[in-house]
């Protein structure tokens, strides 16, 4: 497996671009260049970064350069009959787990085990200034110092360039079933929020069309018993579907629409907007396919405390993400400045003011 | 150094003023100024510090917290937050030239909500009261910290607390969706949302863990669980602590994460038993607790393998409690080990260092010949699933020099879990306490980006000032008797 450390070049091009202010467009596998807004600048490759620099899995940890590839790790973890907890998508092959992270992209399993952010231990990043900087680690509790290593999930980059990350692995559960049932949007969120109240080995939930879907994970005797105890015919597409639904491969995805991600606190009623739902996480992330517009969209997730992700977009759009209110957009005006005060990482690329 | 990232913490409050400022928009019964009335604040969990502040305010409404911090702001008075004051690392030790602001009395449960499951507190909830309150709907909130009867939710989700179920569970970090935080200017903010992510960046991981360093923290909404179906716990005996440290990853190895997994060794064993009765054996080097939850069928399955893989690793005994009653009373003997211990000895100083669990062996030798050394006994506590070490100090604080004595071996103890790769606190908090430790953890421009993370929140250096993240002065005055991982510390700045 490739193996490689090019972090003194990567801190070289940023001291570079640092002194002539230009704007760094950092790249990995490139399979996200689809989300958020649109990338500008000097293309940064970090790709060529690689490697699981240590794995222990009696400690559940693994730490790995930025540039590993997702299936590498994920095949990796497997030999020893572990995984990453949060399922992530890749949306290609050539995913990075430093893109993963950046974009804290979570699958199926995120309402049951938790997302990206919940397993990151410890990073290794250069900030805006050229700085190599370590923070947390490969211990499970760690509370020494500001949590930068989660700051950086999801942050798109704009805060620094991951070198590496240290994430809590999991066992993988000794039996899987997929279960389905005909039912109404209505009914399956009902149900689903019944089965969240009481312990059971659930560990994934899909409502689409009329049909909800529901992924038991356990021992042998937990997924049994509770199977019978749910009733419910065993899927015949089995666990391919959790696949295809995390990496946007059921026919639901396809279609020249906008995709939107609207996210919700779980128990949130049927919204009031046009088009085609899929709901995941408990009713907590849907996915609608919309010809509404974005105004109409933001107001209807917002007047449910949600917020609503272009996920992938057909048209233009000037904002990808829900705007941040003033207060909370001056905090991370702030915070872009205390890790990159040139502004030089992916600028624009999550907000057009970071 | 970078200029704007350092406070020298100096301040000289106008006393009248800010009594008077106060008393604008405090009643008399929220705001304390008298000497006698101050002392019940001079200290949090960890008595050793000790600082009077100028005022405490009380305040009942965030309405009133959004104008005592303008006021403080304007005045430029630093405010250390307090929740129950249970903390451990000094975090809430007042400033002599400041507000001690009490969140005690914001002690309502707001909701709990059933379908969401989730419940919506004051910061002043205590963290067992939000899952008395969430048992009725079959739910619970899953950090407990051994502190849970007294400590608050709010200090929780400033220290991000774990407990005894972080291995399976996680810490406070990931059980908690929403904060509503007091800006230093007195702004209300949301952090985080009902939704399983909220837009921006993840702000809610940066405040949690924050030590009172960048907010006030005036309402948390936590995530509740369904309560297990079953629960079992395990005792097993070993002659050896390594092969006790053994057995913790073969469990782990064998595809199973236990609820809890905990270990004692001999002299916190046999302070336990003598405390509790909870029937350990005395004659064991260590004991481990392994407590499974789940389903009927999983626990039961778990049970006899983990018999199995306890055996095979060389325990002594093993034991199954044969009801909740034996369960509670196998949990007690470790719940009540701190005190147990602070029956055999006149005080003790409690430690919180993690490591990779693969290298306790020799940190536990390194205690081990540093408890020789300093002539101080120790009894070890261990949350052996998460690799978090609490070895507990006994010394005499009557003796003098035994507590600088005390203080420089926990010192050298954190170092030693620094250099296997671990961490200076697991779940306790840097606070005043372990602030010199930060600067063997850290380097130089790792803490000025700290406190530039602080600069974005707090630019006047109001909030907490002094705590959890040094001074690079402070580090080089340290740092001189110092190696970081090898390297002289802070070549770039002046040595004293």
């Amino acid at each position: 497996m490739a193996v490689k450390d090019i972090s003194k070049e990567i801190q070289q091009k940023v001291e570079q671009a640092r002194a002539s202010k230009t704007p760094l467009n950092i790249s990995g596998g490139n399979s996200k260049r689809f989300y958020g807004r649109e990338p500008v600048g000097e293309v940064l490759d970090v790709s060529e970064h690689k490697g699981v620099i240590n794995y222990e899995p009696t400690e559940l940890v693994i730490t790995a350069r930025a540039g590993t590839s997702l299936i590498e790790v994920e095949q990796v973890l497997a030999a020893e009959n572990q995984m990453l907890a949060f399922e992530p998508p890749a949306f290609g092959k050539s995913a990075t787990i430093g893109g993963t992270i950046a974009c804290n992209f979570s699958g199926p399993r995120r309402a049951f085990s938790g997302a990206a952010r919940d397993y990151v231990l410890g990073s290794s990043i250069i900030n805006g200034k050229a700085e190599q900087l370590h923070f947390g680690g490969e211990v499970m509790k760690n509370v020494a110092g500001y949590d930068v290593s989660r700051l950086m999930c999801g942050a798109m980059g704009t805060l620094g360039v991951l070198l590496a990350v240290s994430i809590k692995v999991l066992p993988k559960p000794e039996v899987e079933t997929t279960l389905v049932y005909e039912m109404s949007s209505e009914r399956s969120l009902k149900k689903v929020h019944q089965l969240a109240r009481q312990s059971l080995p659930v560990s994934a939930t899909c409502f689409d069309d009329s049909t909800l879907t529901i992924r038991l994970s356990g021992t042998e005797g937990a997924v049994k018993s509770a199977h019978q105890l749910l009733g419910g015919d065993i899927s015949s597409s089995g666990l391919d579907y959790w696949k295809q639904l995390k990496e946007h491969e059921l026919s639901y995805f396809n279609g020249d629409n906008d995709l939107w991600r609207l996210s919700l606190a779980s128990n949130t009623p049927i919204l009031n907007l046009e088009g085609k739902y899929l709901y995941e996480w408990n009713g907590a992330q849907r996915w609608l396919i919309s010809e509404d517009n974005d105004e109409k969209i933001r107001k209807e997730v917002a007047q449910h405390a949600g917020h609503a992700v272009c996920f992938r977009q057909h048209g233009k759009h000037e904002d990808v993400f829900q705007p941040l209110e003033t207060d909370l957009l001056e905090i991370h005006r702030q915070l872009k400045i205390a890790f990159d005060p040139d502004s030089i990482f992916n600028p624009g690329r999550m907000y057009a003011e970071i | 150094m970078s200029s704007h990232c350092e406070h020298e913490h100096t301040f000289n409050t106008n006393r009248d003023a800010l009594i008077s400022a106060l008393r604008q928009v405090l009643p008399d019964d929220s705001l304390l100024y008298e000497k006698e009335d101050l002392r019940p604040y001079e200290c949090d969990g960890l008595s050793a510090y000790r600082q009077l502040p100028m005022v405490v305010a009380i305040p009942t409404t965030v309405a009133q917290v959004q104008e005592i911090m303008r006021i403080c702001y304007h005045l430029e008075v630093p405010v250390v937050a307090r929740g129950a004051g249970t903390g451990l690392s000094g975090g809430a030790l007042p400033h002599e030239q400041g507000v001690l602001l009490s969140l005690a009395r914001f002690n309502a449960i707001i909701n709990v909500d059933t379908e969401n499951r989730t419940a919506v507190v004051q910061p002043g909830v205590r963290n067992l009261a939000i899952s008395e309150a969430a048992a009725r709907h079959k739910l619970y909130y899953a950090p407990d910290p051994s502190s849970q009867i007294a400590c608050s939710i709010g200090g929780n989700v400033a220290e991000n607390s774990g407990g005894v179920h972080c291995l399976k569970y996680g810490l406070t970090v990931h059980n908690i969706l929403k904060l509503k935080v007091v800006t230093v200017e007195g702004k209300l903010i949301t952090i985080g949302s009902n939704a399983l992510d909220a837009p921006g960046y993840d702000l809610l991981a940066l405040m949690t863990g924050s030590e009172g360093m960048l907010g006030v923290i005036v309402e948390v909404t936590v995530k509740l669980l369904p309560l297990p179906e079953r629960t079992q716990v395990i005792l097993a005996a070993f002659d050896d602590v390594v092969k006790a440290g053994t057995a913790v990853g073969n469990i782990i190895a064998a595809g199973i994460i236990p609820a809890g997994l905990e270990m004692m060794d001999r002299l916190a064993i046999e302070a336990a038993e003598d405390f509790v009765h909870a029937g350990y054996p005395l004659d064991a080097q260590a004991i481990l607790l392994c407590e499974l939850d789940g389903t009927h069928a999983e626990v039961s399955e778990y049970v006899l393998q983990v018999r199995d893989i306890l055996l095979n690793s060389g325990a002594t005994e093993v034991r199954t409690a044969k009801d909740e009653q034996e369960r509670l009373l196998f949990w007690k003997g470790r719940k009540a080990a701190f005190p147990a211990v602070g029956r055999i000895s006149p005080d003790y100083y409690c430690m919180d260092g993690t490591i990779p669990r693969k290298r306790l062996p020799e940190v536990l030798q390194t205690i081990a010949e540093l408890s020789k050394e300093y002539d101080l006994r120790v009894a070890n506590v261990f949350h052996a699933g998460d690799g978090n070490l609490h070895p507990l100090i006994l010394y005499d604080a009557n003796k003098p020099g035994e507590l600088e004595r005390t203080e420089e071996f926990g010192g050298k103890i954190l170092e030693s879990c620094v250099a296997v790769g671990g961490t200076i606190t697991g779940e306790h908090g840097v606070g005043m306490e372990k602030i010199n430790q930060m600067c063997v953890q850290f380097k130089s421009q790792e803490l000025i980006q700290f406190h530039a993370i602080k600069n974005a929140f707090d630019a006047k250096g109001l909030l907490n000032p002094g705590k959890a993240v040094p001074t690079l002065h402070r580090c080089a005055e340290f740092g001189a008797m110092h190696i970081h991982h090898g390297e002289m510390p802070f070549p770039d700045i002046e040595r004293f």
